[in-house]
């Protein structure tokens, strides 16, 4: 019977000079290539070009290489078109994949460009002036009351307490414990305590052991209620409603029984072993007015802490963004379509919703024109790769971004897409306990804290050159953007001008 | 073809957007015990910044100069021709009971030409308009000067408060005095300004002061937040029809203390915010929380980038500097009159032994208010 149709993607060579033998490639290997009959011996058909194996050979004895298989050229049949096919013909299933999509799609950071002081502006040296980039979540009344007292004191009648503090505007999106390991989970935690700013907990529910860290956690509460309970509710500085993903619009979540063991189990109130399903829609909402009950029961349950209320990016954001603001959300969670997943289909993934920095921008204006911008907070992800991005969502109308790819990636994910399969070599969407132990998490935060706190310092250097030394003169701030090969229906929906205007 | 259409399409922004850098000079002067000073005086003030300007923009607004009117909202107007004078003085009658419009009066001199037609009314609100539009009559006059200004063709309302006017002109600040006569006016408070465009469209009623109602702004510097603090003014019905940026201050103090009550230094607290750290360690619970709401709430409000403005209203003057004195601000008092200007230089010229003379720091306002009726 003939095997599979389809070629390697990867080569994987082992220098046989070099190799000593010691079987390191072995035991990292997450997904099995490597095999010893006398000497080390690989199959690449497995291999995914994780690197763990070359990072950990001693000798530098290991290559992968792209399979230079030649494919007869062809414009429309691409060679990734005629895989899926090979693929489907054999499985006669969906195609799954990880992590955002990986097709070249226009992305519109890439074409905007940033203002800077010259002359009639002095740009501003952070190493010698404040440069602040403190910003706060959460509902804003529409002006501050004053009352003055007795002696002429003035003081501020209504509160701003529950707004969330952050040092500055990142924080770590939502990747749930099951589809991330625990390991990952306290590296996000003790990063976001250090950073103060948060991490979301994705849809798993919060193991125990990171109650403690509860100022720096956003929970969330997603259609499949894994993990929710009351004192869950509480165990962070607000609650999250996961309507939708970027990287799967409309859809639910599926996350196999084989990730299932005793502490998912207990974190997420399953059974151990079987498949955690999260339906497409919450099953008590289906209209917004039901949304609007969900965030009143979350806040009647948390004594009023800001529910955030997190989309898909799709079609009709803005329409829906101020349905989402009118029903009592405190902040808007936008996650754009380059957003990542644990697993989704690939025809969701690649082809469902829109860029988050389109969806950004149409929402921050349709809040406006309706007078409610300061109702809500907006936090945009779904794609931020560096800190040019982070300042561009910003000046776009974010308050604050989310990132969740870019964290894996300084947890050393390489990227490749195989987080479905629960073999992560580096520990990180995995459960199995020799993967997971990998992954120290001291090690991990302190990576997190080093990323964040680089992007913190080039946005403070990105602040000084516009001349302006709080975010909150960058943010919404469209007239120090410039877009350079957009057209113009794009940057009249951006509001963004062309460079040289 | 293409590139008619492109430049078409971008017309608006090309207009109506363009921001025009421009560093200036500034002067003010407030007698807070109401003694009237003649308005020669802050023109010999200006004259001295002369250097601090290029000759491409100055004006002056001046408090209590129309007391015979003082219950009347003062509208100056220019005017390109008389068919943008026939549709704005229509829309007016449809909207005001006019007590008066005259000419206002000015005498040629050397550096000022294409003169437009400058008139001035004095006026009212329509009682029934008000009621019809259920607005008071602060806020009508807000939405009509904004919609002369934005719809009449070749026409610009350059000041609308009671009892007060700006006069400015495409000129140096102090033959632009001239040109106006201030001689012949006195007032309480007078600001001034001469301006420095990096590229100007020479335009009259892109001179300073910006006035609307009450408020009137001298401003030297640029606003960096410009873009959002645009934005933030919009939600509130506030339109930014101007070739410049310093109109957002003027409708920022309108918001913050007209429509949302805030005192005056409390605004200044909106406008130029303390640093978090400077918040942090206060010490005091109550103004923790007050200036942490401040923040908070109107952080689209924060004006950033480097700026010195004289603010000049009915009750009283402040000049306000950025938040880490990016453009000089000096002040000096003497017995009741209180100084603000660019450079002591300016100040000196007209009041040779002041009292006390200081820099404010950053980010900190210089008040002086009116006391008792005028």
């Amino acid at each position: 019977m003939q095997g599979s149709l389809i070629p390697n993607e990867f080569v994987v060579d082992v220098d046989h000079q070099r190799c000593r033998r010691c079987k390191r490639c072995i035991l990292n290997c997450g997904f099995g290539v490597f095999d010893f009959q006398s000497m080390t011996t690989a199959d690449s058909s497995k291999c995914v070009a994780c690197h763990r194996c070359v990072m950990f050979c001693p000798e530098d004895a290991i290559t992968i290489t792209r399979n230079p298989l030649a494919f007869k050229e062809h414009s429309s049949w691409g060679i990734d078109s005629r895989k899926a096919i090979w693929k489907q013909a054999e499985s006669s299933g969906m195609i799954l994949t990880g992590m955002g999509t990986d097709l070249p799609w226009l992305n519109v950071f890439d074409h905007l460009l940033i203002d800077a002081c010259q002359v009639t502006n002095p740009s501003i040296d952070p190493l010698r002036e404040p440069m602040e980039l403190r910003t706060y979540l959460g509902r804003k009344p529409d002006k501050v009351e004053i009352e003055v007292d007795d002696k002429g004191k003035p003081r501020a009648v209504n509160s701003v307490e529950n707004n969330i503090k952050l040092e500055t505007p990142i924080i770590f999106s939502g990747m749930s414990y099951g589809s991330v390991s625990l390991n990952t989970h306290r590296a996000l935690a003790i990063a976001a305590q250090r950073l103060g700013t948060v991490m979301n907990t994705g849809e798993g529910g919060l193991h125990r052991e990171l109650y403690p860290y509860k100022d720096n956690i956003i929970v969330q509460c997603a259609s499949g209620r894994f993990g929710v309970h009351s004192e869950y509710l509480n165990a962070g500085v607000a609650v999250e409603i996961k309507i939708g993903q970027g990287a799967k619009p409309g859809i639910g979540g599926h996350l196999p029984g084989e990730k299932i063991g005793l502490e998912v189990s207990g974190t997420r109130m399953i059974p151990v072993g079987t498949d955690a399903l999260s339906p497409a829609p919450h099953h008590d909402i289906y209209s917004i007015e039901d949304l609007r009950q969900l965030i009143y029961a979350l806040k009647e349950a948390t004594g009023y802490k800001p529910v955030s209320v997190k989309i898909a990016t799709v079609h009709n954001v803005a329409a829906i963004a101020s349905g989402i603001a009118r029903a009592g959300a405190d902040i808007i969670y936008l996650d754009g379509f380059r957003g990542g997943t644990g697993a989704s289909p690939a025809v969701i993934r690649d082809h469902v919703g829109i860029p988050m920095e389109i969806a950004l921008a149409v929402v921050d204006s349709r809040l406006r024109q309706e007078g409610i911008r300061n109702w809500v907070s907006i936090i945009a992800a779904g794609g931020i790769r560096s800190s040019a991005d982070v300042a561009k969502a910003i000046a776009l109308g974010a308050d604050a971004v989310g990132v969740g790819t870019a964290a894996l990636i300084a947890l050393g994910c390489r990227l490749c897409q195989k987080c479905y399969t629960g073999n992560c070599s580096w520990g990180i969407a995995t459960q199995r306990p020799e993967l997971v132990d990998r992954l120290d998490p001291d090690w991990g935060a302190e990576r997190l804290v080093n990323l964040i706190n680089s992007w913190s310092l080039e946005l403070k250097e990105i602040l000084g050159a516009l001349g302006i030394n709080a975010i909150e003169s960058l943010r919404g701030n469209r007239e120090r953007l410039r877009a350079l090969g957009l057209d113009s229906t794009v940057m009249e929906i951006l509001e963004v001008k062309p460079a040289g205007v | 073809m293409i590139e008619l259409a492109f430049q078409e399409k971008f017309s608006k922004w090309r207009v109506d957007d363009a921001r025009v850098p421009a560093a200036c000079g500034l002067s003010g002067l407030i007698s807070q015990d109401g003694r009237a000073v003649g308005g020669e005086v802050i023109v010999e003030s200006m004259r001295i910044l002369r250097e601090r300007g290029n000759g491409l923009g100055g004006g002056y607004a001046g408090y209590g100069i129309y007391p015979e009117h003082k219950d009347y909202y003062a509208m100056h107007i220019m005017f390109e021709d008389f068919q943008g004078k026939k549709v704005c003085e229509e829309l007016m009658e449809a909207n005001l009971e006019i007590e008066m419009g005259e000419e206002i009066p000015y005498r040629l001199v050397e550096g000022i030409c294409d003169v437009p037609l400058l008139w001035r009314y004095y006026a009212l609100p329509r009682p029934e308009r008000l009621e019809g539009d259920g607005l008071q009559a602060d806020d009508f006059m807000v939405k009509l000067v904004m919609d002369i200004n934005t719809t009449v063709p070749g026409t610009f309302v350059f000041s609308s408060g009671k009892n007060m006017g700006v006069f400015k002109a495409v000129g140096s600040a102090d033959t632009v005095g001239e040109f106006y006569e201030l001689e012949n006016y006195t007032g309480y408070t007078w600001i001034g300004h001469d301006r420095f465009p990096t590229n100007t469209p020479g335009w009259w009623g892109g001179a300073h002061p910006f006035n609307i109602l009450d408020w009137s702004v001298v401003h030297n510097g640029e606003i960096s937040s410009y873009g959002i603090n645009k934005r933030y003014l919009e939600m509130f019905g506030y339109e930014c029809t101007l070739l410049t940026d310093t109109e957002v201050v003027a409708y920022l103090l309108d918001l913050l203390i007209r429509k949302h009550g805030l005192p005056l230094d409390i605004a200044c607290l909106v406008l130029a915010s303390p640093f978090w750290k400077d918040i942090d360690s206060l010490g005091d619970q109550t103004e923790e929380d007050l200036e942490k709401s401040l923040r908070i709430v109107y952080g689209s409000a924060l004006l950033n980038g480097p700026f010195a403005f004289i603010v000049g209203y009915s009750r009283g003057m402040v000049g306000l500097n950025d938040r880490v004195k990016l453009r000089p601000l000096v002040a000096a008092t003497k017995d009741e009159c209180l100084y603000v200007s660019s450079e002591e230089s300016a100040i000196r010229q007209i009041c040779r032994n002041p009292d006390r003379v200081w820099a404010p720091p950053a980010g900190h306002p210089v008040i002086g208010k009116l006391k008792g009726d005028v």
